[in-house]
């Protein structure tokens, strides 16, 4: 499987292949376009630099999967990117949800709760994806996992530090927090779920096995959940509001890829 | 030892002489040292408001950062716009330093911001209504700051004067980036085309006001004299303008745009490029706050500020 542009794929592996693919760049695209609106909005402008550095990498990341399928023959990286309607995307729905009430250009009034929690609990997720993808069947795949890998550590001592530290704060912080964790929770089945091909995914060694994956999760966060008083239990993983793997999707990602599309539309054969 | 006064014994006068020749020799005064109060408040006031126009700054572009067209110039927008705000956290730990004797902090910055005490540079009271003015903010807009910051790379004050010269290194990235964008626009679509355009018109006079008045009898004050006298800076306003023009028309012209000003031309025999003057009461308006975006945009700062209170305060009581 090392040389997609000299062997064929067998078309079940290709399947399973660009099943992952999609999720894992729709994943990096959406959440990095949710970043970009928070630009200027973050608590403090030390913040804001880090959390556009954060983005910005994740947007990259997205764009090196994206290239992954387009080596793959799916199409260009730019209409994977901006020409898909929200019924052929793949991301977790949690991801597109809006960063708060409000427009990213005059009202927004954007949850940094909710930043934190979706960040740090997706990036972990990430993680260990990352770390799994180390060893797929598909090399390519294995290649970028590891440049991706080499960023994703800052990223995670990055908001592990702020949740951390919100959890531990006084006053209106926590009940804060945890209302963010609740709302993180009941979509996260939606981020470690590989969605219907997730067996065969497994099967053809291009990542591990789903529920491998949420164990190693568990595992990582639990030391930091205890740090802070909080326990977490598997049952409340949900997918409440559809599952993104599926094609199954939330309003605020049709607003969201009217905007991030809009001038890619005026004309898409255009160079820009 | 006879004969020889301590520095503590110095007469203000002797500290201000003092002070005068190092600036002179082409010293660098750092935050610690002896400085004249207005020369401190000419700093802690210049420094802020570039600070927070590299903030301010950020919004315009804001808007396009999520709508870039391709996933190169996403990553490209990101880049610059974090670069931007990278400055601001920069410049405004300078002038904090500055402050500190005064017993002032950050958070007088933003209030003095939204009380309208602060005022940004007016290009970012401008609206940016198409991606081709994502490009030409790029291009021009960081184009004439390079043509200001330059000018101040020789600062007397050193944390400045550094904070500067690495600025002014990111800055050509700035207008590269903003170039390649103006390029691709030009050479694209009667539709891209007319986008490039139609930036440019909306810009110009914005852009001539970027650099400031003429002299104080234009706009009642300027600050020019007392940055020139302190070798803050070098160039006059005019000088400043005068440069942009000359390294920016041609290239203006070269793409086959034109600039709206049926006036400008090159004078051979003044050596100097002859040109309509921006309207500068609209100019003394858009400072204050009341430029077509000035408001929306200071509301949204001001909405984010106030919605992050409960973080600040978890930050304090954290530590
Ligand atoms: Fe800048
Ligand atoms: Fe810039």
């Amino acid at each position: 499987m090392n040389k997609p542009d000299n062997k064929p794929f067998d078309p079940a592996i290709k399947s399973a292949l660009t099943a992952l693919l999609y999720q894992l760049a729709d994943d990096d695209f959406i959440l990095a376009y949710r970043g970009s609106e928070w630009l200027g909005l973050a608590p403090h402008i030390e913040e804001d630099v880090a959390f556009s550095s954060i983005s910005q990498d994740t947007m990259g990341h997205a764009a090196m999967f994206y290239q992954l399928l387009e080596d793959l023959g799916e199409g260009n990286i730019d209409s994977l990117a901006h020409g898909r309607e929200a019924s052929e995307r793949k991301n977790a729905v949690l991801l597109e949800m809006v960063n708060g009430p409000g427009h990213y250009l005059s009202t927004a009034q954007y949850d940094w709760a909710f930043a934190v929690v979706r960040n740090y609990f997706y990036v972990q997720a990430k993680k260990v994806r990352m770390d799994s993808l180390k060893n797929s069947s598909y090399q390519p795949l294995a290649d970028v996992a590891l440049k991706v890998n080499m960023e994703l550590y800052y990223h995670l001592l990055h908001w592990k530090t702020w949740f951390v530290q919100l959890m531990q704060a006084g006053g209106e912080a926590r009940p804060r927090m945890e209302a963010a964790i609740k709302k993180v929770l009941g979509d996260f089945e939606g981020v470690l779920t590989l969605g219907p091909l997730g067996n065969e995914i497994a099967e053809h060694g291009l990542i591990e096995a789903e529920e491998r994956l949420k164990q190693r999760w568990l595992f990582m966060m639990e030391p930091v959940f205890e740090s802070v008083n909080l326990s977490v239990s598997e049952s409340v993983f949900a997918m409440k509001n559809g599952n993104g793997r599926k094609g199954e999707h939330t309003a605020d990602l049709d607003a969201a890829l009217s905007t991030l599309s809009e001038v890619y539309n005026v004309d898409p054969a255009a160079s820009w | 030892m006879s004969g020889v006064i301590s520095y503590q014994e110095w007469t203000e006068e002797q500290k201000y002489e003092q002070f005068i020749k190092r600036i002179e020799a082409g010293e660098k005064i750092e935050a610690d040292d002896w400085m004249p109060e207005d020369y401190r408040l000419t700093l802690i006031k210049l420094i802020s408001m570039h600070g927070i126009s590299e903030i301010m700054g950020a919004l315009p572009e804001k808007e396009w950062v999520p709508k870039a067209p391709s996933l190169k110039r996403k990553l490209g927008i990101m880049a610059k716009v974090q670069d931007e705000m990278g400055h601001g956290q920069l410049l405004l730990r300078v002038a904090e330093d500055l402050m500190k004797p005064l017993g002032k902090t950050r958070e007088d910055i933003m209030q003095d911001l939204f009380s309208g005490r602060l005022k940004f540079h007016n290009v970012f009271h401008m609206e940016a209504p198409t991606w081709g003015d994502a490009g030409l903010i790029g291009w021009l807009v960081d184009g004439a700051a390079i043509i200001t910051q330059t000018n101040m790379l020789n600062a007397s004050y050193g944390p400045y004067a550094r904070a500067l010269k690495r600025i002014c290194a990111e800055e050509v990235f700035h207008a590269q980036h903003g170039e390649a964008i103006i390029m691709a626009l030009a050479e694209g679509t009667d539709e891209q085309r007319a986008m490039v355009q139609d930036a440019v018109n909306r810009w110009w006079e914005a852009l001539l006001m970027f650099f400031g008045p003429g002299d104080a009898t234009t706009t009642g004050t300027s600050k020019q004299d007392t940055t020139i006298k302190y070798k803050i800076r070098t160039k006059t306003n005019e000088e400043l303008r005068q440069d942009f023009f000359t390294k920016y028309i041609p290239r203006v012209l070269s793409l086959g745009l034109t600039v709206p000003d049926e006036t400008m031309q090159f004078d051979q025999q003044q050596n100097l490029w002859v040109y309509k003057q921006p309207d500068w009461n609209k100019f003394k308006d858009i400072i204050k706050n009341n430029g077509p975006k000035s408001k929306e945009r200071l509301g949204l700062r001001q909405t984010a500020y106030d919605t992050n209170e409960w973080v600040r305060d978890a930050l304090n009581t954290a530590n």
